[in-house]
């Protein structure tokens, strides 16, 4: 099933919140997750996990370390949906 | 000895009578029970349906990203060192001349059981990533250590309901021995959950007062039947005495001495004797250079049991000998249950606060005195102590056999 990109950016807003504690509005595309957001390794296992079952798609270990930025992951949740 | 003395600069809490020390000392001045029944279905399913939560919930005293990422027992760690912290002044030192020292006797048994349940109903995948952090027994201790930046050590003695007493000592060796000029110190527990307490029902250590909880926690009283399960921490800064006078610190008391000692009796029940406690009474005194005649105060470990309360009060006696009749014992855990590795440290916090307001807190919930207790129990309400240069004890001991004293002293 097709997402559109606006949406799992939402998604994952409120999940960024949940895990990091951070507020939804400083949370955009570009902003790299270690760097920006204060989403550690084991924080990432979160996203990953809560992402996965948010939008049904799988997110293998290997690709987890291409995910940098916000905007790596909805588009790699947009292209997994596919 | 090296000559360094150790003195208190900052205290914190986080008890069943109150959400920082302000309120729990007046709570225990006034003999406020922090006693309640268990409201939650589990509670129904185990002996004893009735705990001493703490007074203010950890949601409420800091960020949620916080309470997801750490065990109960590490947030009451860090709401009790950021207050102590705090009340230290926010001292501002050598980050490796700074070292943390707090013990838990069971460490992140909730996290450890709630992981396991999710791992069994949805799968590994689910199990949280930040599980061993949380449930290692030395978590409460780094994330202090983390947050402070300290450098110079960060340590967790575990010795069962000892562990906070102990990690206390420890904090005094180290600022006595020169690795640290603060410590920041003390112990915490989160074990109000339906394993760890069906587990201390089954060895018959849990009092069953299922109709009086308030009641039930009730040392030296004949009809005792056994403790309250408590949670909560207590944290001490402790400062080398010319660093805390260089920087201007309000100094509460001194730690004049510790003393160590170990049973070989039997993994739970006291030695009757009590040769143990004795030792380590002694070892204390001569540690911190003062005689039984010193010494006017103390807060018991006194946990409510039908074997321990007589077996540590007849040590004390034998120990304290006549002297015994000029302190006054205060059995604390009559008011906030028993934290176990978090026992020791709140008692020296109460302790600190006995010294600085020179007024025993009160025993509540003794109707029939037990004619076995031979030493002075100050009873429902506080009591002045002397003026002048006094001294006090605080006595712990873990299954296991560990007996641990320290020595406060006025300033």
């Amino acid at each position: 099933m097709a997402l559109a990109q606006a949406d799992v950016l939402a998604g994952l807003k409120e999940i960024v919140v949940e895990v990091a504690g951070i507020p939804a509005d400083s949370i955009e595309l570009d902003k790299n997750f270690t760097e920006d957001l204060e989403v550690d390794s084991l924080s990432m296992v979160e996203v990953v996990v809560a992402a996965e079952e948010r939008f049904g798609v799988k997110i293998p270990d290997e690709a987890v370390t291409d995910l940098v930025t916000v905007g790596d992951a909805v588009n790699f949740i947009v292209n997994a949906a596919k | 000895m090296s000559g360094r003395r150790v003195v208190v600069t900052g205290l914190g809490a986080t008890t069943p009578i109150g959400g920082d020390v302000t309120t729990s000392w007046s709570a225990l001045l006034a003999g406020t029970s922090g006693v309640r029944s268990l409201t939650e279905e589990w509670a129904q399913n185990i002996p004893v349906h009735f705990a001493a939560r703490v007074s203010v919930e950890p949601s409420q005293q800091m960020e949620r990203v916080e309470i997801r990422r750490l065990d109960r027992s590490e947030q009451f760690a860090l709401i009790a060192s950021r207050e102590a912290w705090k009340d230290a002044g926010s001292p501002d030192l050598d980050k490796e001349r700074l070292g943390v020292v707090i013990a838990s006797g069971i460490g992140g048994v909730t996290t450890l059981l709630d992981q396991y349940d999710i791992l069994r109903e949805k799968g590994a995948r689910l199990v949280s990533p930040h599980t061993v952090p949380m449930l290692m027994p030395n978590g409460p201790a780094a994330n202090v250590g983390l947050e402070l930046q300290a450098r110079a050590g960060v340590h967790t003695p575990v010795s069962a309901c000892a562990s906070g007493a102990e990690a206390i000592g420890y904090a005094f060796d180290m600022i006595r021995n020169d690795r640290a000029d603060i410590v920041v110190s003390g112990g915490v527990e989160a074990a109000v959950h339906a394993l760890p307490m069906a587990a201390f029902a089954a060895m018959k250590a849990l009092s069953t007062r299922n109709d009086e909880p308030q009641r039930a926690s009730r040392p030296y009283d004949l009809n005792r039947d056994g403790f309250v399960l408590g949670e909560g921490g207590g944290i001490l800064v402790l400062e080398e005495y010319e660093h805390a006078r260089a920087r201007g610190a309000k100094i509460y008391c001194e730690i004049a001495g510790q003393g160590l000692s170990s049973d070989g009796y039997h993994i739970a029940a006291p030695d009757p004797d009590g040769a143990g406690v004795q030792r380590a009474v002694k070892f204390a005194l001569r540690d911190s250079g003062l005689t039984t005649k010193d010494i006017v105060h103390l807060n018991a470990h006194a946990t409510s049991t039908p074997a321990g309360d007589v077996a540590e009060a007849n040590a004390l006696r034998a120990a304290l000998g006549s002297d015994a009749d000029h302190v006054a014992v205060s059995a604390t855990k009559s008011m906030t249950g028993h934290l176990l590795g978090g026992a020791g440290a709140i008692e020296s916090v109460f302790i600190v606060k006995t010294l600085q307001d020179r007024l025993a807190p009160p025993t509540i919930n003794i109707e029939d005195l037990d004619p076995a207790v031979t030493v002075d129990v100050v009873r429902d309400k506080p009591r002045a102590l002397p003026a002048g240069d006094i001294a006090a004890l605080n006595d712990s001991f873990g299954f296991g056999g560990h007996n641990v004293v320290l020595v406060f002293k006025s300033i």
